[in-house]
């Protein structure tokens, strides 16, 4: 299967008060089509700066200095340079084509909103035109259905309320149901478009196997559960049926249990939608569990790809055999890689990893390492190879 | 909803909120019925000049024709404060309404955008706010001509800057919540990340302040007024009212408190209506913040 991203030598920096901040370097990374890829990494090793670059949402004082990012869109049959993008055009693709899980499951909803008002907010954004038809259809019934005085007097509003929905369903942003939309009153001739938006919310958050979902559809999000709110954002993710979905540490804020229900549910995800998934954590146990393939990084650079098999049994970037050793198991003495993890402001030359590595040469305090296919399938940044 | 509901129980049940309720209707109830409390006398154009009796300039005590008195240059009180508190809600309110748009909207640009465009609108605030307040707006009315305008617009210009500054503050706060991120990575616009994300949940302690600011705001219009530099003379205007009344505030020596109903009774009004709307704005502070409600 092709790639359904290419990363190429993608530079984020950070222009901060104490200085300019390494916080990636150099990144190549391909996202294939249906696979889940890991990402490993210690914490600020900069894979939340990997998953937001793809989404374009740096933050500020970040930017994006140099590189390339394509996406091959499945339903136009051509690939798109994300970073050439308009802002407009990036954000069709936000929330609908890429979407993205974050962190923490509670600090990800709006707590002023109920959990079915955020998810609709997906559709409305990007699906008007299947809400449109969604409605077209409600308001045909209506026509054929409807007898009796009070559907007399109604008649001639379902047929306008039909004409301007068939203008949604049909062009893409049409003028007359958008000058509307603003128009107090008026605005009602659209609440069917809302109302098929909550009837798909629904039906998202039984597919992500959420318990009597029409009633959580109207909480506000403190009133439900880590897990419940984790799985809310994630139908939030899947509203709109991406072919990407990022997933920051979906798992670490919750309990063990709840995480294990989590993986089950990435999993048939994958399986059912056939979308990729990139696979963020800093738990190599976790990364097994759900990836096909896994990419370790390291102060911002690439150390190792492999598939998820062939990184377990054959590490061979020093740092990723240092990372599994310091897993902890039953009857293993704990291993720590020695030293401090690289000052994204004043990043060692040559390799980032040389001051903590025991297999260190002096051409890896001057050269960076390029990414090698050592194997098929299995890339490494080390002069080692 | 079960939020009104609960917000209306919460405010009922504070008996000082129940307290600025009650004092900030009847004050709406005599704005709006002030024809009717105060009838202007036939023939009289412009129902917002006091209509008076007399030129003389010692005020007159109450009395059936005049319940509270007449002030110095036969100005009826009565008049003047039942008109006077149409005077107190267009002041209040416009100037409130105003502050409040701009405030939000440079307030929640800088905030949210940061960099060059904060840069710039704060340190336009910074010069606002470096002139002390009241001798600012003074300076403006005299600039301006007094009027009730001129003191709406000077007002404006000297309490829009902290309004901007509380509302930078708490975006620049939200703007770095989780779901700020996740609503730009559902591809929402910036103009709909603001209006819909961030300002709902940043704007709660502005609101409260608005409240308690409608009653500062009158309070430095009667101060105006009282200077001289407000309401043109004879105009409703309870700040007129007590500057009418400065000279009578100790009567002839035989009998201080002569004169008691001049400066007290314009004075009152000014007091009840100030205190209803911090009553009022402290019952706010409690019912619509977020953390404090629906728990
Ligand atoms: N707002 C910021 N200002 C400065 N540096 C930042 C900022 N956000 C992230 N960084 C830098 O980017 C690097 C990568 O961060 P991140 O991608 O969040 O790490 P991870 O997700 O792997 O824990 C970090 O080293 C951090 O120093
Ligand atoms: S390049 Fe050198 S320093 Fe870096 S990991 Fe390989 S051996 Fe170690
Ligand atoms: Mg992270």
């Amino acid at each position: 299967m092709g790639n359904l991203i290419r990363i190429r030598d993608l530079t984020v920096r950070f222009y901060t008060y104490e200085g300019v901040v390494h916080a990636i370097d150099d990144l190549d990374l391909d996202i294939r089509q249906g696979e889940t890829l890991g990402i490993v990494g210690e914490t600020g090793s900069g894979k939340t700066m990997t998953a937001l670059a793809i989404l374009r949402l740096i933050p500020y004082p970040g930017r994006i200095e140099s590189g390339s990012i394509v996406f091959f869109d499945r339903d136009l049959h051509s690939e798109i340079e994300l970073l050439k993008l308009s802002e407009d055009k990036m954000r069709s693709i936000r929330g609908n084509k890429i979407s993205m899980v974050f962190q923490e499951p509670g600090a990800a909803l709006n707590p002023v909103y109920t959990i079915g008002d955020q998810i609709s907010e997906v559709f409305l954004l990007h699906q008007r035109r299947e809400l449109g038809k969604r409605a077209n259809k409600q308001v045909d019934r209506l026509l054929r259905d409807g007898d009796g005085l009070a559907a007399s007097i109604k008649r001639p509003f379902w047929h306008w309320q039909k004409r301007l929905y068939n203008k949604i369903a049909q062009e893409s942003n049409p003028f007359e149901p958008r000058f509307l939309s603003h128009v107090p009153l008026f605005r009602r001739l659209l609440w069917r478009l809302k109302n098929e938006s909550k009837l798909l919310t629904v039906d998202m958050l039984k597919d992500v196997e959420i318990p009597d979902a029409a009633r959580v559809a109207v909480h506000y999000p403190h009133e439900l559960s880590g897990g419940m709110k984790q799985r809310a954002v994630i139908a939030m993710a899947l509203a709109c049926s991406p072919e990407l979905l990022i997933a920051d540490e979906p798992t670490t804020s919750l309990d063990v249990t709840i995480q294990a229900q989590m993986l089950e549910l990435f999993r048939r995800i994958k399986v059912e939608k056939g979308a990729s998934v990139l696979f963020i954590t800093h738990n190599l146990g976790v990364a097994s569990e759900v990836c096909d393939r896994v990419a370790v990084m390291y102060a911002g650079s690439l150390c190792e790809v492999a598939s998820v098999e062939e990184l377990f049994l054959h590490p061979s970037h020093p740092y990723t055999k240092a990372l599994l050793d310091s897993v902890p198991m039953p009857g293993k003495e704990l291993q720590t890689i020695p030293g401090a993890l690289a000052d994204p402001l004043n990043p060692p030359s040559g390799c980032r990893f040389h001051p903590r590595c025991p297999s260190a040469t002096p051409v890896c305090q001057q050269e960076k390492a390029k990414l090698k296919e050592i194997s098929k399938d299995h890339m490494v940044a080390c002069h080692l190879f | 909803m079960s939020d009104w509901k609960f917000m209306a129980r919460q405010l009922v049940k504070n008996p000082l909120s129940l307290a600025g309720i009650i004092i900030i209707s009847i004050f709406v109830i005599i704005a709006i019925f002030a024809p009717l409390i105060a009838p202007p006398p036939e023939g009289h154009l412009d129902h917002y000049m006091i209509p008076r009796d007399g030129y003389s300039a010692t005020p007159k005590l109450p009395s059936e024709e005049h319940i509270f008195g007449t002030t110095e240059g036969q100005y009826d009180i009565f008049y003047g404060v039942i008109w006077g508190t149409r005077s107190a809600f267009r002041v209040g309110l416009v100037v409130i309404g105003i502050v409040l748009v701009t405030g939000i909207l440079l307030g929640s640009l800088a905030g949210y955008f940061g960099g060059i465009i904060d840069e710039v609108i704060m340190r336009i605030t910074d010069i606002f706010l470096a002139f002390p307040a009241l001798i600012l707006a003074m300076a403006i009315v005299a600039a301006l001509g007094p009027s009730l305008r001129s003191v709406m617009i000077a007002l404006t210009v000297v309490s829009w800057p902290s309004y901007a500054r509380l509302i930078r503050g708490d975006i620049l706060q939200v703007r770095e919540e989780d779901y700020i991120e996740a609503s730009r990575g559902i591809g929402a616009s910036n103009f709909r990340v603001i209006m819909r994300h961030a300002l709902p949940n940043a704007i709660y302690p502005t609101l409260v302040m608005a409240s308690l600011d409608i009653g500062a705001v009158v309070l430095t219009a009667a101060a105006l007024s009282f200077l001289g530099l407000g309401a043109p003379e004879g105009y409703a205007d309870w700040g007129q009212l007590t500057s009418f009344a400065r000279n009578w505030i100790v009567g002839p020596s035989s009998d201080p408190l002569r004169y008691w109903f001049a400066v007290t009774i314009p004075g009152l009004f000014i007091l009840f209506f100030v205190l209803g709307w911090n009553l009022l704005g402290d019952a706010f502070r409690d019912i619509l913040d977020p953390r404090l409600a629906r728990r």
